[in-house]
């Protein structure tokens, strides 16, 4: 079954007057263990589809089920709930609070879900091991690098097992070398039978990827699979 | 529900951490609460304190005691008409006394402003009451020591003497005063008896507490003749239930006396606590509105506070709104989350200043009687949690709706 089904969506802002079509009229499957690309030039309506695949906004027209469900038809609650255990976020910015250490970063979500303290502790310390950060789990956000950051927040999207990790720009923020590091965790991530969309406008970041939809003035543009896949190496220790 | 709980508590911990980070602005913040709820507890303790001031010392004089007198406490009449009423003498008391069947106890009251001094102590302006020993079946008095005079003391014009509390405290500090020899106006008495407290501040030199209680024949016999001013009769009715009653007999008993004819007008009052308690009710209401009024506006000031951070603080924090939202907190989360923080704020804030209208209420004791009702410590913290609620909500609901996609993008 489809996890992400898409018929026909469009997007219309109003600014002003003036009415903009972020997303004409767009249609895709997704199913599980996809490792996704979305491209686009800026203004390409990228932006607009990873917030409606996030349900963090609701199409216009056309149809969007997640996992059989009716996105456009669901309340304010229902789509918190969806983001909540179905959607692990993973942003260019990373998006931690800086008050809290790493660990109580990782467990944000789970507070939302109503998971237990004990069970959350543990949970959010799993999800930290998995990507190499066992050793840091009470650092604050500004005393972990870049690259570190990205990985607390890779947990915190992680740490509810969603149905799909979505992933805008994640290397935008982090140099090449660290930039590979997480993409090497993602493909991990991926071989462990995860889901993950990754918004890019990188070509080279979207090779990761196994399949590339391309996006061009709020029309898919091209939904190809990549012939040679980047498969980088994960190095170092980072999963135990 | 248990994830509610969860929230709460998360939203708890949030809110304490906002506020540690932003410890001098909290603190500013908390400043116009304090300040509102010291001085509305402030107020409302010195009001109650001062009510009960009153209650007790109306209740010391005894609720169902009715005062004929020449002259009206209370009156639309012009005052010449008053003046020219003929005084009431002891000999139209002896008469009334004999009439009247209703009452438990009827005396005679008339009284002196003296010096009273024993050695070296001295007080000044004291009321120095003069009755017979009926006096002190009209009155709720309790003694601390001694005993009132008899009806032999009285009528035999002794040279005894009750003193109130304050009266004893200010003369003998430290000494026990029965049995001694105090001057009243120059004359030699012995004190017999002191009151006990009866704590009513608010009657200033009407409170039993400063005065002198001595025998109406005794007064005649050192102050003035009996003809010199007119006495006023205390009339103490079988309970409240038989107010009216007792007042309807009195008055035609004391007409009677008087041999008024059926068309002629009362030329004596009957007067009663009654008319004290609503003109005190009307007073007290008057400073109770005004005063909680103008205490209320610095609290509504410290509210108005709160708003502004509040806002200042979702503005702040939009992209970690947007971010909560993302990973899964509802509207309701948000908006406890705000809640929570502006009434933790409040709280605080309000704690402080009711711990610093407990000092001030302890401190002006000494001056204004003040009462720390457990009502007042609940009104306090309720009053500053509600005030953290509803100065919050308009800023927590803003950020309870904002749009996720929104305030991710917000820089």
């Amino acid at each position: 079954m489809n996890i992400i089904k898409i018929e026909h969506i469009a997007k219309i802002y109003k600014v002003g007057f003036e009415e903009v079509h972020a997303l004409r009229d767009v249609s895709l499957n997704i199913d599980k263990n996809e490792y996704v690309a979305i491209m686009g030039p800026s203004g390409s309506g990228k932006s607009t589809l990873m917030n409606m695949l996030g349900c963090l906004d609701t199409p216009t027209s056309g149809l969007y089920l997640f996992k059989g469900f009716s996105v456009s038809e669901m309340t304010d609650n229902q789509l918190a709930n969806i983001r909540n255990r179905e959607i692990g976020f993973v942003f260019q910015t990373f998006n931690l609070l800086a008050r809290y250490d790493a660990i109580h970063n990782v467990e944000l979500p789970l507070v939302y879900a109503g998971v237990s303290k004990a069970e959350r502790r543990e949970r959010a310390k799993q999800a930290l091991i998995d990507v190499g950060l066992g050793d840091r789990m009470s650092h604050k956000p500004n005393e972990l690098s870049g690259g570190q950051r990205q990985r607390v927040a890779i947990a915190r999207a992680l740490v509810t097992n969603p149905s799909i990790i979505l992933a805008d720009e994640p290397t935008g923020n982090l140099d090449s070398k660290t930039g590979e590091e997480i993409m090497a965790l993602f493909n991990e991530i991926h071989k462990k039978g995860n889901t993950i969309i990754l918004v890019t406008h990188e070509e080279y970041i979207a090779e990761h990827a196994a399949r590339i939809i391309r996006l061009k003035d709020g029309l898919i543009e091209k939904d190809e699979m990549v012939k040679k896949r980047l498969i980088p190496e994960l190095k170092e220790n980072f999963i135990q | 529900m248990r994830i509610f709980l969860y929230e709460l508590k998360e939203g708890l911990i949030i809110a304490l951490r906002a506020i540690i980070s932003n410890k001098i602005r909290a603190i500013l913040t908390m400043l116009g609460i304090f300040i509102g709820v010291a001085v509305v507890i402030t107020m409302s303790t010195a009001i109650k304190g001062i009510d009960n001031s009153f209650q007790s010392g109306i209740s010391s004089l005894g609720t169902d005691v009715l005062y004929v007198d020449k002259w009206a406490w209370f009156t639309n009449q012009e005052w010449w008409k008053i003046r020219n009423r003929k005084n009431i003498t002891i000999d139209e008391y002896s008469e009334f006394k004999e009439l009247v069947k209703l009452p438990v106890a009827v005396a005679p009251v008339t009284n002196t402003i003296q010096t009273v001094k024993y050695n070296e102590r001295r007080v000044d302006n004291v009321f120095v009451n003069g009755s017979n020993a009926d006096y002190i079946k009209t009155t709720n008095f309790t003694f601390a020591q001694g005993r009132f005079y008899s009806e032999i003391e009285s009528n035999a014009a002794r040279q005894v003497a009750i003193i109130g509390s304050e009266i004893a405290k200010k003369l003998f500090p430290n000494i026990d005063p029965i049995d001694r020899i105090i001057k009243i106006g120059g004359f030699n008495y012995k004190v017999i008896g002191v009151l006990a407290e009866q704590g009513s501040f608010i009657l200033g030199p009407w409170n039993p507490d400063n005065q002198v209680y001595i025998p109406i024949e005794t007064i005649f016999k050192n102050f003035f003749n009996r003809s010199f001013k007119t006495i006023t009769i205390n009339v103490r009715a079988n309970g409240p239930a038989m107010i009216d009653e007792t007042k309807a007999e009195i008055e035609g008993v004391m007409r009677k006396v008087r041999g008024l004819t059926y068309d002629q007008e009362n030329d004596f009052s009957i007067n009663q606590q009654e008319g004290l308690q609503q003109s005190y009710d009307s007073v007290v209401g008057v400073i109770q509105i005004a005063g909680l009024f103008i205490t209320g506006l610095s609290l509504f000031v410290g509210a108005i506070g709160i708003m502004n951070i509040m806002f200042v603080s979702v503005k702040e924090r939009t992209k970690e709104i947007g971010l909560r939202k993302a990973i899964g907190a509802k509207r309701r989360t948000i908006l406890s989350q705000f809640l929570l923080e502006s009434s933790a704020i409040c709280l605080v804030g309000g704690l402080a200043g009711l711990i610093a209208a407990v000092i001030i209420s302890l401190l002006i004791n000494q001056y204004v009687p003040t009462s720390i009702q457990i009502d007042s410590v609940l009104l306090g913290i309720s009053v500053s949690l509600l005030t953290g609620v509803i100065s919050g909500f308009a800023p927590a609901y803003t950020a309870a709706k904002m749009d996720p996609v929104e305030a991710l993008r917000y820089e």
